[in-house]
């Protein structure tokens, strides 16, 4: 396809680098052969999901009832700011693929345009990323965490009910713990709450009050990598590492493309004859966006 | 496909527009399972161990995956051994892996 590029003498002998089977040049086999290893280590963490999940089935957070918040929206919107930021992704891998094609059409403004664009949904998934994590961390209605170390939330009909409602506060109040006794005796008082356990069954109400006086160990506000108000804490430790492992690759490719910017306005690829750095770069931020389409489907949909 | 068939900017649009619906069409099925709306048999009745809304999710993933490296990074305009070079080990080994874990996971479910 791009046969001027290919620097290997094609009349040398085949031992002397003469052969170019792939019809391909180096660099761009180079970053194909990046992106095999890559995807097999996605690969591993996906599968790794999914042991911890087939393992811990009946334990696991439904994913539709943890990521149910959009900024500036009240009430529950589950799946829809994560259908946001995989358009955003979608969009900016448009932008890069349009950034190729002026690139070999030697059109160093559309270039420059298109790049740009492609920096700017790159930097916009991030701080989405950024605000969900934030979300996350902070947590949503709270729950018991038990002697045991499983988690168990208060119900109101089918709905989680939240702990700061029970203790008279707002969310965003600042508050980051709860007396547990004084948590039990108001949770005593509402005889309309019931406990769900890990395993998603209900108690009644007064079965309820006594398996809190037995099994109760603390309020719990939030996740992180030790706890999780959600449900199983391995949840919350894949969601960081998947995420926050992929997150790191769209980071760097917002570097890469800088620079691939700052060259193509310095005219780098303009003396040099072609741009297929713009095209390398582009295999791996579309190889990113790539991994977003399974994360998004593991992760979040089903 | 071609170079000749790659003058124009319409391919990437066309492109854009199919992840776009089949994104779409995902969190739509997404919300109705969350709301209830979805029969049964999609949400409940399970095949090779997965709900076939599962399915459905994986085969439309697939055909979005299939369209960012057959076009946007141009899999398909490489040569045909390439495109096995770099498929093929993907092909194998991924299924391979998901295979042994979770079947692994199955048992380890049953051992608690």
């Amino acid at each position: 396809m791009h046969d001027s590029l290919i620097q290997n003498d094609m009349n040398a002998p085949a031992w002397k680098g003469g052969d170019v089977p792939y019809k391909a040049s180096y660099g761009k086999l180079m970053m194909w052969f990046f992106l095999i290893t890559d995807t097999l280590t996605f690969s591993a963490f996906l599968a790794g999901y999914g042991f911890s999940r087939f393992k811990y089935q009946e334990k696991w957070p439904v994913p539709e009832d943890v990521f149910t918040h959009f900024p500036f929206l009240e009430g529950n919107h589950p799946l829809l700011f994560v259908a946001l930021m995989t358009f955003i992704l979608i969009m900016s891998s448009v932008t890069m693929v349009l950034a190729v094609n002026y690139g070999h059409k030697m059109q160093k403004n559309k270039v420059i345009l298109w790049l740009s664009l492609t920096i700017v949904g790159g930097i916009l998934f991030l701080s989405s990323q950024a605000w969900e994590w934030g979300h996350f961390i902070h947590g949503d209605k709270g729950a018991v965490e038990l002697k045991n170390s499983e988690v168990v939330h208060i119900m109101e009909d089918n709905e989680i009910y939240s702990v700061y409602e029970l203790m008279g506060v707002g969310s965003y109040d600042g508050y980051k713990y709860f007396d547990l006794t004084e948590f039990k005796n108001r949770f005593s008082e509402e005889e309309n709450l019931r406990v769900r356990l890990s395993d998603k069954t209900f108690l009644d109400h007064a079965s309820s009050v006594e398996y809190l006086e037995n099994n109760a160990k603390k309020v719990l506000l939030g996740a992180n990598l030790k706890s999780n108000e959600y449900g199983h804490v391995l949840f919350a430790d894949y969601f960081f590492f998947i995420t926050g492992f992929h997150g790191f690759h769209v980071f760097s490719g917002v570097v890469l493309l800088i620079i691939l910017l700052i060259n193509t306005i310095a005219g780098t690829y303009e003396r040099r004859g072609h741009y297929e750095m713009v095209e390398k770069i582009g295999l791996y931020w579309h190889f990113v966006d790539l991994v977003w389409v399974f994360v998004f489907t593991f992760f979040y949909l089903v | 496909m071609s170079d000749n068939n790659h003058s124009g900017n319409w391919w990437i649009w066309k492109v854009f527009w199919i992840l776009l619906g089949v994104t779409a069409f995902e969190v739509m099925l997404g919300i109705l399972k969350v709301d209830g709306y979805l029969p049964d048999f999609l949400v409940f009745d399970t095949f090779l161990g997965l709900a076939w809304l599962t399915h459905i999710f994986i085969v439309l993933t697939l055909i979005k995956a299939g369209y960012i490296v057959m076009v946007f990074m141009h899999l398909g305009d490489e040569k045909k051994s390439l495109q096995w070079t770099i498929l093929v080990p993907a092909f194998i080994l991924v299924p391979y892996l998901l295979f042994i874990i979770l079947t692994e996971a199955i048992h380890a479910n049953l051992m608690l």
